[in-house]
């Protein structure tokens, strides 16, 4: 059992220990305060994932992660580098994705022929710089294999940090996604104020 | 889980009812309410609250509640002359509740024109359009029971389309979202008519069970607060305090056995590492979903029904039904973030019965949500934006908590070719013959959605929205509403159960989920297969109390 699985299981606890302790209308009342403590626990754990390779290659993954990292390149955030995508992709080709392996091992030598047949003279897609690794990956684009990367990129960006990527949550602060376990109303900025449901010919009373 | 009685399977009980969804879930709780001896198989497990997650991967990934394709592999075809291709066509819960554990929970009631479109719209070419054999008033009652017991919050009279009702919502709307108020708004300037939606969500504390806490994880996931009415939140509990009935996890049915009189006998299935046994009982309800029910009915053939069991008129997995969907997204100046809360807040159905001048059938209603995950919303990049790089991550940061869809639901047409079957080639884990789906919708249907779809464009208009992206339309290849594929008739050379859900050819078998509608409704039927649910209850009591069963 890794830190991440760990850290669900306390979580899980916590919910129980919650749940079992309280009487039903106390808990309703609570919920979101037992729930945020319980998220925050969990998040803490989280937080220090070990950053090691389980399945693919130092090499592999190198490769991989350059061509992550243009799918959803770093600029003023951080992007799928910071993210640890690699590391979500290490461990869903050991898991959930293990059928996918093999089409990562015939893929990459496809990438570095591209690379080699574009820009002779640099054997690996990781040593081109981000202009030539773009136009390497846009005529690749149609290609499977460049659809599995961009999928399990995109993936590994905003998956929950269980699961090895979206490091330190960049994924979903980029996109404005909170992960708290409960909200209250207001939920946005249209429905501030918002006087009630009325039918038109009530409007005004 | 809950402490519950467990029965031999060679002590024959009153029921055994496979699936422990919208339909079993209620079957098994009032049957065992009523005095009998329950036994219900659910090919799924337990899965206790707390286990519910927030993991994206976990649900749409890894199935952790749904049927998957490795275990369960299913082909799909438009056509019944097409090679089947190898998809997950057919989508539905693989855990105790069913479906209803990850479910969306709108919940509104069909209107009193469903059951009786045939007789009012007349026929429709090419298709086996008909009236229900029961009313909105039969079911009126019943439809009351589920807001009551399962738990609905919603605001009777607020739709001026609604039908009549006997009694209030037990509970009061869900707080409205950003989508709600965008829709509203426009909705009225329009001269349409929104109202609150009727969820199957607690918007307060009910019955022991807790209030909604706004998490937004309800379409895919389980509710770990159990605020999403669910079977396994307000049912099953009920159905195990009696003391009567059993949820035998992990069992998968296979077949259900008759004998010489052809009666049914009981249940064959596997248990969790695939040993077979066979549950003896006095009647079988099978409530496996649209799908799973006619699959269960044609593997159970035999000298005696060579064509699959209770299937003499032949349409046994025909006729299916999957509703229209389709959406529109826009994007807006503010944030909505309208991942968060429950899924919907507001509905149109104005639009529930179309102007028969228009030329073609159908109705529908709309609503206004996002629905989208994280990842799942990632991946869908509109048509206009690249979809990596520099500008898609732009796009990602510029939509995601801006955006929401308004969501088309509209009729689908009997049509007879629309079917599942047993595919003749591929086989699942157990070696069983694998779920075919054959669909392709109904020329009508899809002018039904394109007509729904301009409707909401227009609303859109009449709305802040900054884009707007129409979702192009395809034929329909996946399904999660499965309905209609043994439909309920009072002709048994036109249907397979009768307006109380028995078969018309074995007497002691009962059929009740989404596969007993007629006719589609308007895209929402989980709140009709409930009212079937708890309606079947009472019929079928009464009939087991005249020694009838």
């Amino acid at each position: 059992m890794n830190a991440n699985e760990g850290a669900g299981l306390d979580r899980r606890k916590f919910l129980v220990a919650g749940l079992r302790g309280a009487g039903g209308a106390w808990a309703a009342l609570n919920w979101p305060a037992i729930l945020e403590a319980a998220e925050h626990a969990a998040h803490m754990h989280a937080s220090d994932v070990p950053a090691k390779l389980e399945i693919l290659t130092a090499e592999q993954a190198a490769e991989i992660e350059a061509a992550a990292s243009r799918i959803i390149p770093t600029d003023e955030t951080p992007g799928a580098r910071e993210a640890g995508v690699i590391y979500f992709i290490d461990r869903a080709l050991g898991t959930f994705a293990a059928d996918n392996l093999g089409d990562y091992v015939k893929g990459l030598p496809v990438l570095q022929a591209k690379t080699q047949e574009l820009y002779p003279g640099i054997a690996r897609f990781s040593q081109a710089a981000p202009e030539q690794q773009d136009a390497v990956l846009k005529a690749l684009e149609k290609e499977p294999f460049f659809d599995m990367i961009r999928t399990a990129t995109i993936a590994g960006f905003l998956a929950d940090p269980m699961r090895g990527g979206n490091r330190g949550e960049v994924g979903w602060k980029l996109i404005g996604f909170d992960d708290s376990p409960a909200f209250n109303p207001p939920f946005g900025y249209y429905d501030r104020d918002y006087p009630g449901w009325h039918p038109p010919e009530e409007k005004g009373n | 889980m809950n402490p519950q009685v467990t029965y031999k399977p060679s002590e024959e009980v009153d029921f055994v009812i496979v699936g422990s969804g919208a339909a079993g879930g209620v079957l098994a709780k009032e049957l065992s309410t009523n005095g009998f001896k329950v036994v219900v198989l659910e090919q799924g497990r337990y899965i206790e609250p707390s286990e519910f997650g927030h993991d994206e991967i976990a649900v749409m990934v890894e199935h952790a509640l749904t049927n998957n394709a490795h275990d369960s592999p299913q082909t799909f075809r438009t056509a019944p002359q097409d090679k089947p291709i190898k998809q997950l066509s057919a989508i539905y819960g693989r855990c105790v509740g069913g479906g209803t554990v990850h479910f969306t929970a709108n919940f509104w009631r069909f209107h009193e024109i469903d059951f009786i479109e045939r007789s009012r719209r007349g026929a429709v070419p090419g298709t086996a359009f008909d009236d229900w054999p029961i009313t909105y008033a039969d079911l009126e009652p019943y439809y009351t029971k589920v807001d009551w017991e399962v738990g609905v919050s919603g605001l009777a009279g607020a739709s001026p389309f609604d039908p009549p009702r006997t009694k209030p919502y037990p509970l009061p709307p869900l707080p409205v979202k950003s989508s709600g108020v965008i829709f509203e708004q426009a909705a009225w300037k329009l001269g349409w008519h929104p109202f609150p939606a009727p969820m199957a969500i607690l918007s307060q504390p009910y019955r022991g069970r807790a209030a909604c806490i706004h998490c937004g994880r309800c379409l895919g996931f389980g509710c770990e607060v159990g605020a999403k009415s669910s079977s396994l939140a307000a049912m099953v509990p009920v159905a195990q305090a009696t003391g009567r009935c059993e949820i035998r996890t992990e069992s998968y049915a296979y077949r259900v056995k008759t004998n010489r009189h052809g009666r049914a006998t009981g249940v064959a299935y596997f248990d969790k590492d695939r040993r077979r046994h066979f549950q003896k009982a006095r009647a079988v309800i099978l409530s496996c979903n649209g799908a799973e029910t006619p699959r269960l009915l044609l593997l159970s053939k035999s000298k005696q029904f060579p064509d699959g069991l209770a299937n003499s008129s032949g349409i046994v997995g025909k006729h299916l039904m999957t509703n229209g969907f389709i959406g529109v997204t826009a994007v807006f100046e503010h944030p909505l973030n309208d991942y968060t809360s429950a899924a919907v807040s507001r509905v149109v159905h104005d639009f529930y019965e179309i102007d028969p001048k228009l030329g073609f059938y159908g109705g529908g209603g709309m609503d206004a949500r996002f629905g989208r995950t994280p990842i799942g919303f990632a991946l869908s990049t509109p048509p206009e934006v690249p979809s990596w790089g520099k500008q898609y991550k732009k796009w990602l940061a510029d939509s995601f908590a801006y955006s929401m869809t308004i969501s088309c639901h509209t009729t689908s047409l009997p049509v007879e070719t629309n079917s599942f079957s047993l595919d003749p080639d591929l086989k699942d884990a157990w070696g069983l013959p694998a779920l075919c789906m054959t669909h392709q919708d109904h020329p009508d249907d899809v002018k039904m959605m394109k007509y729904l779809q301009d409707r909401a464009l227009e609303l859109l208009a009449a709305s802040p929205a900054k884009q707007v992206c129409a979702q192009p339309y395809h034929n329909q290849t996946h399904a999660v509403h499965l309905l209609g594929t043994c439909r309920m008739g009072n002709d048994p050379k036109r249907s397979v159960i009768n307006a109380d859900h028995r078969t018309h050819d074995v007497p002691n078998l009962f059929l009740c989920d989404g596969s007993s509608f007629v006719t589609s409704g308007r895209g929402q039927p989980t709140m009709t297969i409930e009212a079937l649910a708890f309606r079947a209850a009472d019929r079928i009591t009464a009939a087991a109390k005249r020694g009838e069963v």
